[in-house]
């Protein structure tokens, strides 16, 4: 086995593994039990404020790990993470609006903005849209084959660096233009709200909110563990060896073409999972979560925690995302300030992110 | 004989402007023809204007104004303003400030025993009555009047119809004027085309051979079909007409396009010229570029404002104190970003691109809570406004100013980086920044003019876009996308590359977009970017070079 030098170490200390089985027993089993069981008026209860933001925060957290994946371990710095996101999103959102039925504003059949907009029948692509199944597999392909078709061209001829983010960018601009048209049959600047029901369970029921987060959290730990995985495995050695100097990987033999379209496959379809867990929590999609200032927001959470740690990106999307809260509530005029200078300060000051700044601290 | 009332119609009219151009349309008439004016205006036309019936009361309204008399126009105005009222008889007065008249003749009359109620006009009939007073004015003694008179019955000359024709016969048959004739002559013809004389068809069909308004292709097209006109020659050249009308109309939809695509390609050239000079160069890519050109526009409006409250007037000349006002605002802030942030991240262009992000955040949210979120409102000096009718297409002078100006500013550079010392450094630290380095190029004075530059540039392409779209904090966001994908599909380091490549997707848009939608055309216009470089990776120009990483 050539790979035996590299997976001597073991993913994680006891102690980390110890802690990471605590937090998920406590988010993904102690917090929606409690939520359920719990009578209203108990002091401990965790409200289902709470138990959406939790679970919104570990979707976000599910595209930090994605974003380091191919950012901090192959150095590819995408600009359409939020493009994957709402594609898996608006994938899931479709089965949703099946599911609310003769339920909405109008008793039709076809979800309401079809009617809105005098449509008899669905669209070709709403086909098959009420299985749950087919809503899974969507949520799945939908980002990866774009993501593979985009990503095969765009590394096929070498575009890499500031040019291949910025044509990302301009692929999730246009999606979002796209989706933002009522022809393009996702609801247009609405997008799709107001559901209804999920495999049959209202979805406002607090044993469904439970269950999602549930869910969120063990999908969360899955993709941080296997992501750890990943990173350790000889791939996961060639990624980091072409982050660091792509030519001379190429001349060693290694094609990086299959590595990199990969590895971004994979980020997408993360992306994906995660919007996907992420509509029903939150209870609307639209085309503003492509915006590109989506996605360059998440590069932030994963430059504030520290770049190719893994751990520093989750941390990063819930301190930002918390500040965020945070401040739109106490000063909403200054948070684009506070978010522009913090992607300076962190650039600047904190090129390893916090992560980097701890284990700095440690080594001295 | 009953004494014209002209002191009082004067003490009425000149209340206001609008009256005071009726009168002179009054006076002139009443000067031309001075034995009209008492003539038998006392005729039914005007009591059935009184009538029931809005369908009479239009009919009436008709028969009035193919009357052409001068005392139509203040009739129809009265209507208009509800100052024409009616007896429980059928005498109709006009209301003159509480003062009734006659409304045939003007003579001031008695207050009637009964209470004389207001003739309503509904929304058609006034609208009928306002088309009537734009024929009267055809009559005007001023040529200028005139002149708009008939401009407004060329822009809407679809309700132009058979029933005007008296009017316009008569008008024509007054017209010395060789401009207003030319245009009131396609008028008389569109009107002349209901005529029910088969001869006065015949050679309006054929007069309107020689426009090209897409109202008269629709009606050539009517008249030429199946079903059209009864008489078997008038289709036929109806037929010969509409072709040459036809061929007119594309020829100047096809000038329009071109002319947008330029005007486009102008700014996209102008807005990416500075980003493929700094990406060159440093290899990074400044996302707060567009927000160079927002301050550039924000400048224009500063200086504009200024001229506007201290010397207005010289308002017009604003713009040149306005162009090195951007240049140097945008310019500024570079060398700020440059010196304070962008230097310190050489080498990592991934985070200075995200650095850069958050600058171009802070300065949008900055200018929101300076000047206010909304739109500033920029006002075009008089020398900008308006535009030239060039084979059928209408071409705004603001745009045309716009693309001289950029071809300007684009051989300013081109002789800037051809001929001077910087420009010689440019282009050593743009091929190889070691080399040039190690003879002694000073690469960090040249990264901070060539970024002051770019960006200074930037908001010269700001006053160029204030002048034609909206101004507020959000100008500069969409610019970044659009002027990387310019550098992209031109090259780094050659001026020809952005040139093309600006005009080239200007172009492409314009003409994808009537026919496919502006969302689509983006996306077609992204896919295309990405098939081309497919081909060349490099761009259509770009420098060769030997290095592994490029």
């Amino acid at each position: 086995m050539d790979d035996a030098l590299v997976s001597e170490r073991p993913l994680f200390g006891r102690a980390q593994w110890l802690a990471l089985a605590g937090l998920v027993f406590f988010a993904g089993i102690v917090v929606p039990l409690a939520h359920v069981f719990l009578p209203e008026s108990a002091a401990l209860r965790p409200s289902s404020y709470f138990v959406t933001l939790a679970g919104k925060f570990a979707c976000y957290a599910m595209l930090a790990v994605a974003m380091d994946l191919i950012w901090g371990y192959a150095g590819i710095l995408s600009l359409g993470q939020s493009l994957w996101f709402a594609l898996g999103g608006y994938a899931f959102g479709m089965y949703l609006m099946r599911g609310i039925g003769r339920e909405g504003q109008y008793q039709s059949e076809l979800p309401d903005f079809m009617v809105f907009l005098n449509w008899k029948t669905l669209p070709w692509h709403w086909w098959n849209t009420d299985s749950f199944g087919w809503a899974l597999l969507l949520v799945v392909l939908l980002p990866a084959a774009v993501a593979f078709v985009f990503g095969w061209f765009a590394f096929r001829s070498r575009i890499r660096g500031v040019y291949f983010s910025i044509i990302t960018q301009a692929l999730t601009y246009a999606a979002m233009l796209l989706f933002f048209r009522n022809e393009t049959g996702f609801g247009g600047n609405n997008g799709f709200t107001d559901f209804k029901t999920l495999l049959g369970f209202r979805i406002t029921d607090p044993a469904v909110r439970a269950s999602l987060l549930a869910m969120t959290v063990a999908a969360l730990a899955c993709v941080f563990v296997g992501a750890r995985w990943l990173v350790q495995t000889r791939f996961g050695r060639v990624l980091q060896a072409i982050r660091d100097a792509e030519g001379r990987v190429r001349f060693c033999g290694y094609d990086t073409l299959r590595y990199k379209l990969l590895i971004w496959t994979l980020a997408a379809v993360i992306s994906g999972i995660a919007g996907a867990l992420y509509v029903p929590q939150v209870g609307i999609i639209n085309p503003g979560e492509m915006s590109p200032a989506n996605s360059i927001e998440i590069a932030v959470w994963t430059a504030v925690g520290g770049r190719a740690t893994l751990i520093g990106p989750i941390l990063g999307a819930w301190i930002v995302n918390g500040a965020k809260s945070w401040f739109t509530m106490a000063f909403p005029e200054y948070w684009l300030f506070f978010l522009g200078a913090l992607f300076v300060a962190v650039t600047l000051y904190l090129p390893a992110g916090i992560v980097g700044l701890w284990r700095g601290r440690a080594k001295s | 004989m009953i004494p014209f009332p002209v002191q009082r119609i004067l003490a009425q009219v000149a209340r206001c402007r609008w009256r005071l151009a009726l009168l002179c349309v009054v006076a002139g008439l009443t000067a031309l023809r001075p034995v009209v004016v008492r003539a038998e205006l006392a005729n039914p036309a005007i009591k059935e204007l009184a009538s029931e019936e809005f369908e009479q009361r239009a009919a009436a309204i008709e028969r009035l104004v193919a009357t052409a008399e001068p005392r139509v126009a203040l009739i129809l105005k009265a209507l208009i303003d509800g100052d024409l009222l009616a007896s429980a008889e059928g005498f109709v007065y006009l209301n003159e400030g509480g003062q009734l008249v006659d409304a045939a003749t003007g003579a001031a009359v008695p207050k009637p025993a009964a209470e004389p109620e207001v003739i309503l006009a509904n929304n058609a009939l006034r609208q009928q009555a306002e088309s009537a007073l734009a024929a009267l004015r055809l009559f005007a003694p001023d040529p200028e009047v005139r002149r708009a008179a008939v401009r407004e019955f060329i822009s809407q000359i679809a309700q132009v119809d058979a029933a005007m024709l008296p009017m316009l016969d008569r008008a024509m048959a007054a017209e010395r004027d060789p401009e207003v004739r030319d245009a009131l002559r396609i008028v008389q013809a569109v009107a002349a085309a209901g005529s029910p004389q088969a001869e006065r068809r015949l050679e309006a069909v054929r007069v309107l051979g020689s426009t090209q308004l897409p109202a008269i292709r629709t009606l050539l097209a009517k008249m030429a079909g199946e079903g059209g006109d009864e008489d078997r020659r008038i289709r036929g050249a109806a037929a010969a007409s509409l072709a040459l009308v036809e061929t007119r109309l594309s020829r100047g939809e096809w000038l329009g396009r071109i002319f947008a695509g330029l005007s486009l390609g102008s700014i996209l050239m102008l807005a990416a010229i500075g980003l493929a000079i700094t990406y060159g160069l440093l290899g990074v890519i400044n996302m707060a570029h567009g927000e160079m050109i927002m301050i550039g526009a924000y400048a224009t409006w500063g200086v504009q404002s200024a001229f506007r409250a201290w010397a207005p007037q010289t308002f017009d000349w604003y713009p040149l104190v306005a162009l090195p006002a951007a240049f140097l605002a945008a310019g500024l802030l570079g060398v700020l970003l440059e010196r304070g942030v962008i230097r310190h991240l050489y080498g990592r262009p991934l985070e200075t691109l995200l650095a850069t992000w958050g600058i171009s955040l802070a300065l949008i949210q900055a200018v929101r809570t300076l000047v206010g979120p909304q739109n500033v409102e920029i006002q075009n000096p008089t020398w900008l406004s308006g535009a030239v009718s060039i084979a059928g297409a209408t071409l705004p002078w603001n745009r045309i100013v716009i693309i001289g100006f950029s071809l300007a500013v684009l051989l300013l550079i081109a002789l800037l980086l051809s001929r001077t010392r910087l420009g010689l450094f440019v282009r050593g630290v743009t091929q190889n920044r070691a080399m040039a380095s190690a003879i002694g190029v000073p690469i960090d004075r040249v990264d901070l003019l060539a970024f002051g530059l770019g960006s200074g540039v930037a908001g010269l392409a700001g006053v160029a876009l204030s002048q034609i779209g909206n101004v507020g904090p959000d100008l500069g966001q969409s610019f970044v996308i659009d002027s990387f994908m310019v550098v992209v599909l031109g090259g780094v380091g050659q001026l020809a590359g952005t040139v093309f490549a600006g005009f080239g997707l200007g172009l492409a848009s314009k003409f994808l977009e009537p026919s496919v939608g502006a969302v689509i055309a983006k996306i077609l216009i992204l896919v295309g970017i990405i098939a081309f470089i497919q081909k060349r990776p490099q761009g259509l120009f770009a420098l060769r070079g030997r290095a592994l990483e490029s």
